[in-house]
């Protein structure tokens, strides 16, 4: 009996292994701040590669269009109308699109399975690559939308946003493929939102007489408000950032035009066509480009999520 | 007289149905794009498969008559992807591990979970930027400028957020109690974490971890001027550092070409690269759904 105790007494853990516990420890402290030193360093470096143009051009870089190499005069004022025109526009299709959709599908007018089914295909749409998309809107989308972008300039040629002869690809285009890769987005943000709403909210408006959609409109969609809202918001950064679908079917061209039938550009698709073979100020302009993309798809996540940490439901 | 039964023609009843409708309409035009876009490049590109496709070199776009094949674009998928889980899956699972296991809910754990978010959402294309300043505008590998190694670590940004946020999520929903009993039989932390809560939490962590790999395979922005293109085959180690060919910027290249035989080879592409995203999607998906089922049993 004496001889047992001592024994646990003794058994102590050897120093080898406290210094693998310390170790494996601060390797993983380290490994975890990899992500902050990375996102620094993206900020720092974006923007120090655009600090030549910055100095340049200064503020004037953003309300104007020109962008010519050999003149060495650069404005990216037609992709950033570009980029905020056909993110918001898209958005707004998209927003009715995806709401109604997450509401067919937390809502019981089709057995469960039926539901599932839609959900799960929805979120395969957002598994399919962009540049995937893009190959498809080229072939088949714009020859589809052909005749109806004719149709809409003959009817509404005396507006502005369709005063332009459709010829080919053209923002409109890029901000219906954009539609295509957001309503996964706000479909399962939303879903998932409304899917949270308490059963008693419901049976409460139900038991004082409310008919579904005055339910739905009163009170589940107000107590679902800032989580939908969150996920409107991370499909406006995504749809900012968004490149290679939009890059090959927005027509690049930076020619000024408010019209949304002609061709455009946004800020990435600038950077995936000039990157490539840009040289001298170009570059630094280009990063430039870049870093007023980066600011703006920060400030909107940044929102998106004070947003979500701040109105998160609270049943 | 009658006011106890349904009534159509009441205005609530009639705007419910509309609006019923109108749900159901918004679902169709979701689900409409997948269907059309599946089934357009299963027929598109499952068309154009031939054995050549996987063995050849493309060949420069203008040759109408024959574009080759895809095969070091495959190969190149296959090595960039790979170059940007070994980055990012070790640094990912670390960083999720700290911030499930040993932090205390502190200010720097809401930093790195708050960076974690904000790096999720930087635009892809920032991504390659990025990489093109610090690495392929530097020559800082051994003089090579653009280089499959560096659209390895232009992807890696893109899956590490990913594989944080499973790994840390993977790991809080391990019940405590397993925690407890390990290291009240006396062992260390760190046996703690790779004997009993990283196998617990694996499958879960893996199927996170999938999906990312799968979502980066599909990535071009980063690549096109951090890996750039090529029509050669990879033959050896040092191909590494030279351009590399990828499925993703296959297809956006050879779409833009004038030329039929480079527009069909971008389909084939396409239908090679959705079937294989798609596959370990509904793979991953089924799986879930079935431990889920195990585990409420």
């Amino acid at each position: 009996m004496e001889e047992k105790l001592t024994l646990f007494n003794n058994r102590k853990r050897f120093g080898i292994e406290k210094n693998i516990d310390i170790i494996f420890k601060n390797t993983a402290l380290v490994l975890s701040s990899f992500v902050a030193i990375i996102l620094l360093g993206i900020i720092l470096v974006v923007f120090f590669q655009s600090f030549e143009s910055f100095s340049r051009y200064g503020l004037k870089f953003l309300v104007t269009s020109e962008w010519n190499p050999v003149k060495d005069e650069y404005g990216a004022f037609t992709a950033i109308y570009g980029t905020l025109v056909t993110s918001f526009l898209s958005l707004l299709i998209t927003i009715p699109l995806g709401v109604g959709t997450a509401i067919f599908i937390t809502e019981d007018f089709v057995p469960k399975v039926f539901r599932e089914i839609i959900g799960s295909f929805v979120e395969l749409l957002a598994a399919i690559p962009s540049v995937v998309l893009g190959l498809w809107a080229i072939f088949v989308m714009e020859p589809f939308f052909r005749d109806f972008f004719v149709f809409l300039h003959n009817l509404f040629g005396w507006i502005p946003l369709f005063s332009t002869e459709p010829t080919g690809r053209n923002s409109f285009l890029a901000i219906l493929i954009l539609v295509v890769m957001l309503l996964p987005i706000v479909t399962s943000i939303a879903r998932d939102t409304l899917n949270q709403v308490p059963k008693k909210l419901r049976n409460a408006a139900y038991g004082i007489g409310a008919s579904r959609w005055k339910t739905i409109f009163s009170v589940i969609l107000p107590a679902a408000l800032s989580g939908i809202m969150a996920g409107v918001l991370l499909a406006l950064g995504r749809a900012m950032g968004e490149t290679m679908a939009v890059t090959m079917i927005i027509g690049n061209s930076n020619a000024f035009s408010w019209s949304l039938l002609s061709p455009g550009y946004t800020i990435s698709s600038m950077l995936a066509n000039q990157f490539g073979e840009a040289d001298g100020s170009q570059v630094s302009s280009l990063f430039y480009a870049a870093f007023v993309l980066m600011i703006l798809s920060l400030v909107v996540n940044i929102f998106a999520q004070w947003l979500v940490k701040k109105f998160s439901l609270k049943y | 007289m009658n006011s106890l039964y349904y009534q159509k023609r009441l205005s609530r009843n009639i705007g419910d149905k509309f609006f019923t409708s109108l749900s159901v309409i918004c679902a169709l035009i979701a689900i409409l794009p997948l269907i059309f876009l599946v089934t357009y490049i299963l027929i598109k590109g499952g068309s154009q498969i031939t054995p050549e496709l996987f063995t050849l070199e493309p060949n420069p776009p203008g040759d109408d008559l024959d574009a080759g094949g895809i095969n070091p674009a495959l190969i190149g998928t296959l090595i960039i992807t790979s170059i940007a889980s070994i980055i990012a899956i070790p640094v990912g699972v670390g960083g999720g591990i700290y911030l499930a296991e040993y932090s205390k809910g502190g200010a720097f754990s809401r930093f790195i979970r708050f960076g974690v978010n904000v790096l999720a959402g930087v635009p892809s294309i920032i991504a390659g930027v990025f990489i093109y300043a610090l690495i392929v505008s530097t020559k800082i590998l051994f003089g090579s400028m653009y280089s499959g190694l560096a659209g390895g670590m232009a992807l890696s940004i893109l899956m590490l957020p990913t594989v944080i946020k499973t790994t840390d999520e993977g790991l809080k929903l391990v019940p405590n109690e397993l925690r407890y009993a390990s290291l009240g039989v006396g062992a260390s932390m760190y046996t703690t974490i790779l004997k009993v809560t990283l196998p617990s939490a694996f499958r879960s962590i893996a199927t996170g971890v999938v999906l990312g790999i799968a979502r980066a395979a599909g990535e071009t922005a980063p690549l096109i001027f951090t890996a750039l293109f090529s029509y050669y085959y990879i033959v050896g180690f040092e191909d590494l550092f030279y351009e590399m060919g990828s499925l993703a910027v296959l297809i956006y290249n050879f779409a833009l070409e004038p030329y039929d035989a480079q527009n069909k080879l971008a389909w084939a592409a396409s239908f090679i690269l959705v079937l294989s995203i798609l596959s370990v999607n509904i793979f991953s998906r089924l799986l879930a759904a079935f431990t889920e089922k195990t585990k409420r049993v």
